[in-house]
């Protein structure tokens, strides 16, 4: 029982740890990227601090319930993607209880609370904000879905086990099941579901809908304070998750057992390590190197993006997994 | 935490009342690769709300004036304002205009003054360093 309430605290913690870390990697590695020193790596865990202390204002045409209680609810559910993702080299904390599909759904819960604020705060740029996050929200869903489906499709020629749950995909990694038809399918899915991330985390080029320039900070724009900084926390939360996610789905292996680490403890240690370099490639493959390359798309290109071309992207990656399969 | 974070992360808004643009550029330059202000943790937002600091420019005129006022309300305390250029502290080139209802400390309260038309973006940091010496008075004031 203890376990049960202190496990998903501890998780959050380390969540929100982590998640801030990566951002301050972020922006140190953009800012190298453009020849310039770049913050402190521990700029974000100050500009948290620094949100805390700051006066939380709430307009006056505002919805105040929603208003305040859409940032906890962007906190705990992105903590709540956590529990169900392998972090650090070890199975999920709620395994047993939640599978791929669930996480699906789960990875909509702090959009929604995002654009749940954005609509509160009555403001007529949050308003824009919060739809243009929904036009995103369908439009990356899509290819989301394919990808996992098609991997969990792939494992199930295999096994008889819940192909969704993420056990049997560290178990099965989808590239040791392809042949090379398959592996460029595989490399296609990869793709889509690294142009999905910074949809996903709402970074360049898909960040339309907190656009600084145009929407003045779009959802967020009448948030201040302690609410700012939970939405803040938050994000850097779901960015970890989702960053581990990528990871889970394709990249599951372990170097402990590779390279011959016998005592359990070593083998946590090398493998939480090397989980983190995992989640740090990825991280600037999908998110640091695309948004220093490219500017803001407008939301019709984001929509034509997602819907048609990633879209038709995940599904020939599909067909060529079936292909690989039936030849 | 506490007035250390405040120090090192500041967020700027920074709010146009009819300049002739040259000071905006001069605050844009300082964010580019020679200047890097990101270093210091210093960024600029998008909305008040989220600001720390106001770096104003310009004369005020008087369409502004109100929206000056509202930009000054919508941020959030512990908050330093910052003019930018002669034109905020003394009407500069303009200051013979029948359109004029500056200076900025006529409007809202002022805390730094960053003299040059336009100043050089040395210049500028050092004005936000001025800042933080201010609101460090400002928060062991309130906390005594
Ligand atoms: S101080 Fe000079 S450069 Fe700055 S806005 Fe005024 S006229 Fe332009």
């Amino acid at each position: 029982m203890i376990a049960l309430l202190l496990g998903p605290i501890g998780v959050a913690i380390v969540g929100s740890v982590v998640g801030l870390f990566y951002l301050g990697v972020d922006r140190r590695l953009v800012a190298r990227m453009q020849a310039r020193v770049g913050p402190p790596l521990v700029q974000p865990f100050r500009d948290v601090g620094k949100l805390m202390m700051k006066e939380s204002i709430i307009p006056n045409g505002a919805l105040r319930w929603l208003f305040q209680f859409s940032p906890v609810m962007c906190v705990m559910g992105s903590a709540t993607l956590l529990l169900y993702i392998p972090l650090f080299g070890q199975p999920a904390l709620f395994e047993g209880s939640g599978d791929a599909i669930l996480l699906i759904y789960l990875l909509t819960v702090p959009s929604i609370a995002l654009v749940a604020g954005g609509f509160a705060s009555s403001s007529p740029y949050a308003t824009v904000g919060a739809q243009r996050e929904m036009v995103l929200m369908i439009g990356y869903e899509f290819p989301l879905s394919v990808t996992v489906v098609s991997i969990a499709w792939r494992i199930l020629q295999v096994t008889d086990a819940n192909a969704f749950a993420f056990s049997s995909m560290a178990q099965y990694p989808i590239w040791d099941l392809v042949g090379p038809l398959g592996l460029v399918g595989t490399l296609l899915l990869l793709v889509s579901l690294i142009s999905v991330t910074p949809g996903e985390l709402g970074r360049i080029p898909f960040d339309l809908a907190e656009a600084e320039t145009e929407l003045a900070g779009g959802l967020l724009v009448e948030y201040s304070g302690r609410n700012l900084a939970l939405f803040y926390l938050g994000n850097a939360i779901r960015g970890f998750a989702v960053l581990s996610l990528v990871v889970a789905l394709f990249f599951p292996y372990g170097i402990a057992a590779g390279i011959g680490v016998t005592s359990t403890v070593l083998a946590v240690i090398i493998d939480g390590a090397f989980f983190l370099v995992k989640v740090l490639l990825v991280m600037f493959v999908a998110v640091a190197l695309v948004r220093s390359a490219m500017a803001r798309f407008k939301i019709n290109q984001a929509s034509v993006f997602y819907l048609m071309i990633m879209t038709m992207v995940s599904l020939v990656g599909l067909l060529l997994i079936w292909a690989d399969m039936m030849l | 935490m506490g007035i250390d974070s405040l120090k090192r992360a500041l967020w700027i808004y920074h709010v146009n009342t009819g300049s002739c643009n040259g000071c905006d550029i001069e605050i844009v330059a300082s964010l580019t690769p020679r200047y890097d202000i990101e270093r210091f943790g210093i960024k600029l937002v998008g909305s008040p709300r989220h600001a720390d600091v106001l770096l104003v420019t310009g004369p005020v005129t008087r369409q502004m004036e109100p929206r000056l006022r509202r930009v000054y309300a919508q941020t959030p305390d512990p908050k330093v304002v910052i003019v930018v250029g002669n034109c905020g502290a003394d009407g500069d080139v303009f200051h013979e205009s029948y359109n004029l209802v500056g200076p900025i400390d006529q409007i809202i309260p002022v805390d730094v003054y960053v003299h040059g038309c336009p100043p050089r973006p040395e210049a500028i940091i050092d004005g936000v360093v001025k800042a933080w010496l201010k609101l460090e008075g400002a928060t062991t004031k309130e906390t005594t």
